[in-house]
């Protein structure tokens, strides 16, 4: 083996116990068949997908789908080009119209994913001279920005606007070159950010607000706009980062702001220059599914009465759950990392299968089961959910007594 | 204006709580393999001892910090910059 490589026996060590004690490699799951939004074929069984982050179901939408295969007939399997080089086609620019025009925004850029879309804005708008502030929470995307730029990086406790204050307060005039970083919803908890206070404070101190509406865009507010829109703060957020990936259902990223010179940033960004733009079959779904976003107001009513159902149906079952109902639901586990796998385990042989998280990437440090819902789920697939869940609990129950 | 030793004095007492260890903490004790922290505990450790000595602590710090003195050391200077 090479030496380099030795630095990983410990992963495989913890990777070997996760193994032995559910059978099954939960951070390797081999979907074998995709069947629908919401359902496909793992380890030969049919099961329901619970954790894809497929908020809005649009993955298989036929209109989607057939503006894919056009493109991939028309322009081509992939761009093999920057969006600098060759990578720039009609379509990239349009979806940059739309996505402004869906915002009110006089400015958006398109990246190759949502990470990338935070790297190459985090890191590239922030130089020496700034900070950055983030929420504790926020998503690796935007802790790895933090590496790649020069900026200072200070961290505020997740959804305190005090404790943010209190920060803002002690950069004293640097608060003015300052950039606020938070989420609409949280992936881990499925909570959302207390944007309108956040914003008041923001604004007293004079400093930018960045929000990541990747969870939240198509899934809070009247027009699907995320939680901006839904706080009735658009004004005052600076930048929005969002993705592709999730309610659009495809892969890329993008970032909107309501100043122009956002244009100004965009070949001064590493992450944007030197990576091969999306292939024209993405970008011409997500332009699909975008129209479908504007008109989602009914996908948005179903899904979250699928996350009402699952969220209630689970609270009376006794677990312990994200502080508020939404499309993300994470069950905190009170066991050891040792422990949960076969919990999970349990949960993909009742043909259910949700992400397992485990510390450090989990707030709080508890182990979770991360439920998210989608508009394409089925009352019955929620309540087959719960009876998943309700083994769970039931194996949970001794430990609770001793 | 504190001294070298106040820093670390209180430095030891705010990291203490942390070590899953009863360990003996020096400036030379470092954060990671000796009081046995991840990289999310240091970065909440981080919080603290910012708003124990009311000072902003870049996380920036951090690749150059493995043991407590060095910690001190940039603490020191980000107290002497306020």
């Amino acid at each position: 083996m090479s030496i380099l490589l030795e630095k990983f026996r410990p992963l495989e060590e913890m990777r070997a116990k996760l193994v032995a004690s559910s059978g099954e490699d939960p951070f390797h799951v081999v979907v074998e068949r995709v069947l629908s939004a919401t359902e496909a074929v793992v380890n030969g069984r049919k099961v329901i997908m619970a954790g894809t982050n497929n908020y809005l179901g649009l993955t298989f939408d036929p209109d989607c789908v057939a503006a894919a295969c056009r493109a991939v007939r028309e322009e081509g399997t992939g761009t093999t080009g920057s969006r600098m080089a060759n990578g720039s086609y009609a379509a990239h620019v349009a979806l940059e119209n739309e996505l402004a025009a869906f915002f009110n925004c006089p400015a958006a850029i398109v990246f190759s994913t949502g990470y990338i879309a935070n790297l190459g804005v985090l890191s590239t708008l922030t130089g020496p001279e700034d900070v950055i502030l983030m929420d504790t929470d926020c998503h690796a995307s935007i802790y790895d920005a933090t590496r790649l730029g020069a900026a200072q990086v200070i961290r505020f406790r997740h959804n305190n606007p005090a404790d943010l204050e209190k920060r803002l307060q002690r950069l004293d005039e640097r608060a003015s070159r300052t950039l606020v970083v938070v989420e609409g919803i949280y992936s881990m908890l499925g909570d959302r950010a207390p944007l309108r206070e956040i914003v008041d404070v923001k604004r007293r101190y004079g400093a930018s607000l960045l929000v990541d509406e990747a969870h939240s865009l198509g899934v809070l507010g009247e027009n699907g706009r995320g939680l901006a829109e839904e706080a009735a703060v658009e004004g005052d957020v600076d930048f929005i980062t969002g993705t592709f990936s999730k309610s659009l259902g495809s892969i890329g990223g993008f970032c909107v702001s309501r100043w122009p010179e956002l244009e100004h940033m965009r070949y001064a960004m590493r992450p944007y220059t030197f990576t091969a733009s999306s292939s024209p079959s993405l970008i011409a779904s997500t332009r699909q599914a975008l129209q479908v976003l504007k008109r989602s107001a009914g996908l948005r009513t179903k899904l979250w009465d699928n996350a009402k159902r699952l969220y209630q149906g689970l609270l009376e079952m006794g677990f312990d759950l994200g502080p508020e109902i939404s499309p993300v639901i994470a069950v905190k586990l009170p066991v050891s990392i040792e422990e949960t796998p076969a919990l999970w385990g349990e949960l993909l042989s009742q043909g259910v299968y949700v992400n397992l998280v485990l510390p450090p990437a989990t707030p709080g440090g508890s182990p979770l089961l991360r439920c998210s819902l989608s508009a394409a789920h089925s009352h019955e697939q929620i309540d087959v959910m719960l009876k998943a869940f309700a083994t769970v609990s039931a194996k949970l129950q001794p430990e609770h007594q001793s | 204006m504190q001294s070298k030793e106040d820093i670390l004095d209180q430095l030891f007492e705010l990291i203490r709580p942390h070590s899953e260890q009863p360990i003996e903490l020096s400036e030379q004790t470092r954060l990671i393999e000796d009081v046995g922290l991840n990289s999310m505990k240091v970065m909440e450790l981080v919080m603290q001892i910012e708003d124990h000595f009311d000072v902003s602590i870049p996380l920036n710090i951090l690749p150059d910090v493995d043991t407590i003195g060095e910690f001190a050391k940039h603490l020191e200077t980000l107290l002497e910059a306020r």
